[in-house]
């Protein structure tokens, strides 16, 4: 296996691909948004619960690659308990980190479970499966229906 | 669980495509020399685009360096060279499709434009409320929007011909939807995604029966196999250079003379007109009343070039070769666990639409293609065949005479490196 697959198909992004966490639909949410990728066809569907500014719940259903089912997962479970704001700063950053310079000298080991995405710096074409979720998430928020990567 | 190992190899099965020595032909093609990611390329992508052999892309090099001039009315040698040379390749586009002359060959940027191009100029001028356009279930979205836009503008209704679960198309409902009311079959050829050889030459006396002019689509028929559109007896046949080892950029609307005679341009401008003045404008004769502007004319004179190379090799040929690389290619996908080809029409071209459990096709490409292994993956601008099958996407895999057993074993080799990952 060649290390550039190694990067991106890393051991937490297969299990999340496998057993996605937060993978339901969502009782009565307050915010939701449907994304679409109409590059591979990547659909997901996210609702939230939100309650005094913070995200209280948060679910996704829909189908998709590897990299954007695994990406929803770990967000949602990144965003669960999280402020607004502090939320949409955290999507920022992860936009930074997979749209980054390969030889980037950042330093993501802070970052959590969302650093396993980084290698998908290496793979230009798959950073819109990655960012979907993120995206969907901020389209919600805002209240727009609908999102799509193109 | 352990991933078993590929069990099948090129020698166990017999499929003998020794019509020509592909190793010599591979040599026509530079690009086949090319390492992607320290890999030899294993280009599967045919039915996207074609490569190009040294001698269009020589052809199209010499044009530029030695022949550029614009075509047409030019007094100059240049212009005139220009003209002979763009002019010689309808008449090869004409023998080789073997239409009835060169009035019928129209030169377009593609098959899209020369659907569209039927659309504006025959459509709207014939189609009224209530009319019908079939198309298929299999058509490529390029011969589903432009009937839709123009249904949209005329009120003509578009219906559409089941496939069953092989990918063929249920011919007793074709003729279940022909009737008085049916002013233009849209069909294609042979289907992009699943390879599916539809029965054109039936389809299309069905619909002569109501009297029905049919248009083809065979941007996947003639980079495989011989057309002749006066045997079918179709009414239009559209087709792309890029396709068939000629350059991007060029296309073919063969229609038949009389239909054309009847069509109204398309684009107005320069070289489709015989006089212009503010009070009236009088068009040329076919086919320039249909080619407004500068053509793409060192394409045109490329796709000569491909034509000549095609006819080098041989339909015969390219045709016996290919169905043994399919039959060797569906044999040993089809030893892969839990692999599942997507499309077993009885007629098949050289195309295999797979899935793999529910591997993403994203994922497949992305790994195969660190392997230097080309293919195609998501819904191959055929979504109703996506839907039909209940599938987001599908791996394609589409081959071309220039391909190889052993390639085919390198893409198994893949594919089990990407179940090794995913177990």
């Amino acid at each position: 296996m060649k290390q550039d697959l190694r990067d991106l198909y890393q051991e937490i992004i297969l299990d999340h691909n496998k057993n996605p966490k937060n993978f339901k639909l969502l009782e009565e949410p307050t915010h939701q948004s449907e994304g679409y990728n109409p590059l591979c066809g990547d659909k997901v569907n996210l609702a939230m619960k939100v309650q005094e500014n913070t995200i209280q719940d948060i679910g996704f259903q829909g189908s998709g690659c590897a990299i954007s089912k695994a990406s929803a997962s770990v967000m949602t479970s990144a965003l669960k308990g999280l402020k607004i704001d502090e939320a949409a700063a955290l999507a920022a950053e992860f936009e930074k980190m997979v749209k980054s310079d390969i030889d980037s000298e950042e330093d993501y080991s802070e970052f959590g479970k969302l650093a396993a995405f980084a290698g998908v710096r290496e793979f230009p074409v798959r950073v819109k499966c990655a960012t979907l979720a993120w995206h969907t998430m901020k389209s919600a928020l805002g209240q727009t229906d609908k999102t799509s990567t193109e | 669980m352990e991933v078993a190992e590929r069990k099948t190899l090129a020698e166990d099965i017999f499929c003998p495509i020794d019509v020509f020595d592909v190793e010599e032909i591979r040599e026509d093609f530079p690009i086949l020399r090319k390492r992607v990611h320290g890999k030899r390329l294993v280009y599967l992508d045919n039915a996207a685009t074609s490569q190009k052999p040294q001698s269009v892309i020589d052809t199209i090099s010499t044009y530029y360096t030695g022949e550029n001039a614009n075509i047409h009315r030019g007094v100059h040698y240049l212009s005139q060279l220009a003209t002979q040379r763009y002019e010689e390749t309808r008449t090869k586009v004409k023998d080789f499709i073997n239409a009835g002359s060169e009035k019928e060959i129209i030169f377009t940027s593609g098959t899209t434009e020369a659907i569209n191009l039927v659309a504006h100029g025959y459509g709207r001028l014939n189609f009224r409320e209530g009319d019908e356009i079939i198309v298929s279930n299999l058509e490529h979205h390029s011969n589903i929007v432009p009937w839709q836009l123009l249904c949209e503008q005329t009120g003509a209704k578009l219906r559409v011909i089941p496939i069953d679960d092989n990918g063929d198309i249920i011919l007793d409902e074709y003729k279940k939807l022909l009737n008085e009311k049916t002013k233009l079959v849209a069909i294609v050829h042979i289907s992009n995604s699943l390879g599916t050889i539809n029965p054109v030459k039936e389809i299309i006396t069905l619909a002569h029966e109501y009297s029905a002019p049919v248009l083809i689509d065979g941007a996947q028929a003639v980079p495989h196999s011989k057309v002749d559109v006066q045997e079918l007896d179709c009414d239009f046949y559209c087709f792309s250079g890029h396709k068939m080892f000629g350059p991007t950029g060029v296309g073919i609307l063969y229609g038949k003379e009389d239909l054309l005679e009847d069509m109204a341009p398309f684009l107005g401008g320069g070289d489709m007109i015989k006089t212009v003045t503010f009070e009236k404008t009088t068009y040329s004769d076919l086919p320039s009343k249909l080619e407004a502007g500068t053509p793409n004319i060192a394409g045109v004179i490329g796709l000569g070039a491909a034509i000549d190379y095609i006819n080098k090799i041989g339909y015969n040929k390219i045709s016996a070769y290919e169905e043994g690389l399919l039959n060797y290619a569906q044999k040993v996908l089809q030893g892969v666990d839990g692999l599942r080809i997507i499309g077993t029409a009885h007629h098949k071209a050289a195309v295999i639409s797979f899935v793999i459990g529910d591997i993403h096709p994203h994922d497949i490409g992305t790994i195969l293609d660190q392997n230097g292994i080309a293919i195609r993956t998501g819904h191959h601008c055929t979504q109703p065949v996506m839907e039909r099958f209940n599938l987001p996407a599908t791996s394609r895999a589409s081959f071309a005479f220039y391909n190889t057993k052993e390639e085919v074993d390198q893409l198994v080799d893949g594919i089990y490196g990407v179940l090794r990952l995913f177990k």
